[in-house]
């Protein structure tokens, strides 16, 4: 390994960023993210920068423990995950004076996220190590002084900053004070760390942007036996084992990188040995290991975990180098198969090389090639998609099939912190959407095509029940989006709050499905003018008019409120091509061009944007201002 | 020095440390290398721990302030069978 140490200094030192990233990848794939080789990768990443495409993302860690080693941990992890981390860590155990005081290191710095990694040792001692003196009555008051406590950080939290919080659980000690006795006759120990976490978890659902991190479920998958550290705890104040601590950085990755954006909208699958043991093409449908049982049920477990990843709102396709007729057979009919057909958005079974697989799937899905998740058990394959398609996010398979379902579980990428009811249903969309394709292949003329669709289009201020997705739409959509300003739910509220400011979500059903909250524009009007702030669409509604119905209303809204120009600017980005032409294919005229981006203006007093008339106006349209 | 532990030790400490491999001896300290402070100790003793798969004890790390007195006490633990 130290010639691949030296090796990854050439490349860096000759500019090859590629080759420095992939032997990076190579070397932590290797030896895992100890203390060691976090030190030597963060090193190389710090130079490497400029030649890797990375989110920056501002983290602040308020502990009650040492968390100094996990930072450059946390921070490779992050650089290989496509995140540029700057993390601040508070001091010892103030974090609630960081919290109370407007004026604290920790709001100066204006993190985007804010972990509050305090354990029960700090903020429950009682709890942790003199539960066996308490009577019930105070460890019933122990536990509402820790929950007020929390509650009042997290409400003083919300009013100075708009940053995420990711609030630790509360852990329990291996063994309760009491021992088997404990909780037999009354509740125990472990019941009241429980009602305390449960309290936390209460909070941080009626808290926009606050997220509990399940403290305890970590330190139980890594066994506490192994994850404590008493004597470190004691001289050093680390409570963990040097082993685990890339175990606590991964578990803040999961949080951070939903957090951030950087996320698979689709996992695209490898199929033999990867959602089944052996080659379908020589061992025949009969012949792959498949099934509920030993060997099979190691890829059949991994496909619950892929059928889960479904219902977050992730999308799975297939790229495999098979024969269609023999893999479809298995798809179709074989009885051990939980993933059919229609749960897959885009099939690619052919010989073709895995990447042109790959950006063929991004085009028919209408996303990104960075928005692909690749799985395969094959390391060449891999290796080759990470040389031809760096913003792919590959994922290493393990060698042993019965890791593939934990490695999928744990992976930072498939993690979402908001659901919609679209994210849910989004697979469905996908199979409607191959219905319309083959409507409009049937279809005369486009016309006709577009008025079979059915399209009916609400328009709609935000309102609670659609801000998480209105504020997800505006931090995922990046093709169809004029501005690609990204916000958070906690600044929509302060934009719906706005008088001058208006915010709409439109939602689209047609013959085949409702496709649920599609689009968000914001507007602000200032003197005779409405500018456009935001204007987004998500990719599978473009094209059928629903863009043109969404402006018409935003000019009838306007003028309605006296206005004589809507106005907005174009920001090109490197993915929203698509959106170049929506203005003056609508009528705007182009009054200024600076580097960033273009202004366009629609005449109001001599213009009009027309609703297209195969598109029905939902219930929901407001019509007065 | 030289022998198997030694090699692990200076690679090891040349990561953790920032530090150009061929530069360190078995004097290698804090007082040598300017980057050595009190946070890249503890780094550099976790790294230690998880390579070696055993847990040091707070008077052990507090003598281990040279890449030789390192060795030294690892090799001392894989010495006595109830380490790691």
């Amino acid at each position: 390994m130290s010639q691949l140490r030296a090796q990854i200094d050439r490349w860096i030192a000759e500019g090859s960023g590629w080759g420095a990233a992939a032997g990076l990848h190579e070397l932590l794939s290797a030896e895992g993210l100890s203390n060691a080789t976090a030190a030597f990768a963060l090193a190389r990443y710090e130079r490497l920068r400029p030649h890797l495409s990375l989110i920056p993302y501002k983290v602040a860690i308020l502990r009650s423990f040492t968390v100094e080693p996990v930072i450059p941990i946390l921070r490779v992890a992050g650089f290989r995950n496509g995140l540029d981390l700057t993390v601040q860590v508070g001091e010892f155990n103030v974090y609630a004076q960081e919290i109370l005081d407007e004026a604290s290191v920790l709001y100066g710095f204006d993190p985007q996220a804010v972990i509050l990694a305090v354990d029960t040792r700090s903020v429950a001692p009682e709890l942790w190590s003199e539960y066996a003196d308490l009577s019930s009555r105070d460890a019933e008051a122990v536990v509402d002084r820790v929950c007020q406590q929390y509650r009042d950080w997290v409400q003083v939290f919300r009013r100075y900053t708009k940053a995420h919080l990711i609030v630790h659980e509360l852990e329990r000690p291996a063994f309760p004070a009491m021992g088997v006795f404990d909780g037999q006759s009354a509740p125990g120990q472990r019941e009241r760390i429980a009602e305390i976490n449960g309290r936390l978890r209460m909070l941080a659902r009626e808290t926009r942007g606050v997220y509990t991190l399940d403290y305890q479920g970590l330190v139980s998958r890594r066994g506490s036996d192994n994850w404590n550290d008493e004597r470190k705890w004691r001289s050093v104040r680390l409570p963990i084992a040097a082993p685990h601590l890339p175990g606590l950085a991964g578990e803040w990755l999961r949080y951070l990188q939903p957090l951030s954006g950087r996320v698979a909208k689709v996992a695209v699958l490898d199929l033999d040995n990867t959602l089944w043991g052996g080659v379908v093409g020589e061992d025949g449908p009969t012949g792959i290991r498949l099934g509920s049982e030993h060997p099979g049920a190691a890829y059949q477990l991994f496909q619950r975990a892929l059928l889960d990843l479904t219902r977050r709102g992730i999308l799975l396709a297939v790229a495999s180098k098979n024969n269609p007729a023999d893999a479809m057979e298995v798809i179709e009919k074989h009885d051990g198969m939980l993933l059919r057909p229609h749960h897959f958005a885009a099939l690619r079974i052919n010989w073709n090389d895995k990447a042109a697989s790959l950006r063929e799937i991004a085009a028919e899905l209408n996303v990104g090639v960075d928005s692909l998740a690749f799985l395969d058990d094959n390391p060449v394959e891999r290796q080759r998609v990470r040389g031809e398609l760096p913003e792919v996010m590959v994922i290493d398979l393990p060698e042993d099939p019965w890791k593939y379902a934990t490695t999928i579980r744990e992976c930072p990428f498939f993690e979402r912190l908001a659901l919609s009811e679209e994210d849910r249903h989004r697979t469905e969309y996908y199979t409607a959407e191959k219905q319309r394709v083959a409507l409009e292949s049937s279809s005369s003329t486009r016309e006709d095509f577009l008025r079979s669709l059915e399209q009916v289009a609400e328009i709609a201020a935000v309102n609670p029940q659609t801000l998480a997705r209105v504020a997800q739409l505006t931090q995922k959509t990046n093709q169809f989006n004029l501005t690609t300003r990204r916000y958070s739910e906690q600044q929509v509220t302060a934009m719906a709050d706005d008088p001058a400011c208006q915010v709409l979500s439109i939602r689209v059903k047609d013959r085949y499905c409702d496709n649920g909250l599609v689009g968000v524009a914001v507007t602000r009007d200032a003197g005779d003018a409405c500018t456009i702030d935001t204007f987004l669409l998500s990719c599978r509604v473009i094209g059928r008019g629903v863009e043109a119905a969404f402006l018409a209303h935003m000019a009838e809204q306007a003028r309605l409120r006296g206005k004589a120009r809507l106005e907005g600017w174009f920001l090109p980005t490197k993915k929203n091509a698509p959106a170049r032409e929506f203005y003056s294919s609508h009528g705007f005229e182009q009054v200024r061009e600076e580097p960033q981006g273009s202004l366009w203006v629609l005449d109001l007093e001599t213009k009009a944007a027309a609703w297209p008339d195969w598109i029905e106006r939902g219930t929901q349209v407001e019509v007065t201002a | 020095m030289t022998g198997p532990v030694w090699e692990q030790v200076t690679q090891i400490a040349a990561d953790v440390l920032g530090a150009d491999r061929a530069s360190l001896d078995e004097h290698s300290g804090p007082e040598k290398i300017e980057s050595w402070d009190s946070v890249q100790h503890l780094n550099l003793m976790l790294a230690l721990e998880s390579h070696f798969s055993l847990q040091f004890d707070p008077d052990e790390m507090d003598k281990m302030t040279t890449l030789g007195k390192i060795t030294q006490v690892i090799q001392a633990h894989a010495g006595s069978p109830s380490s790691s």
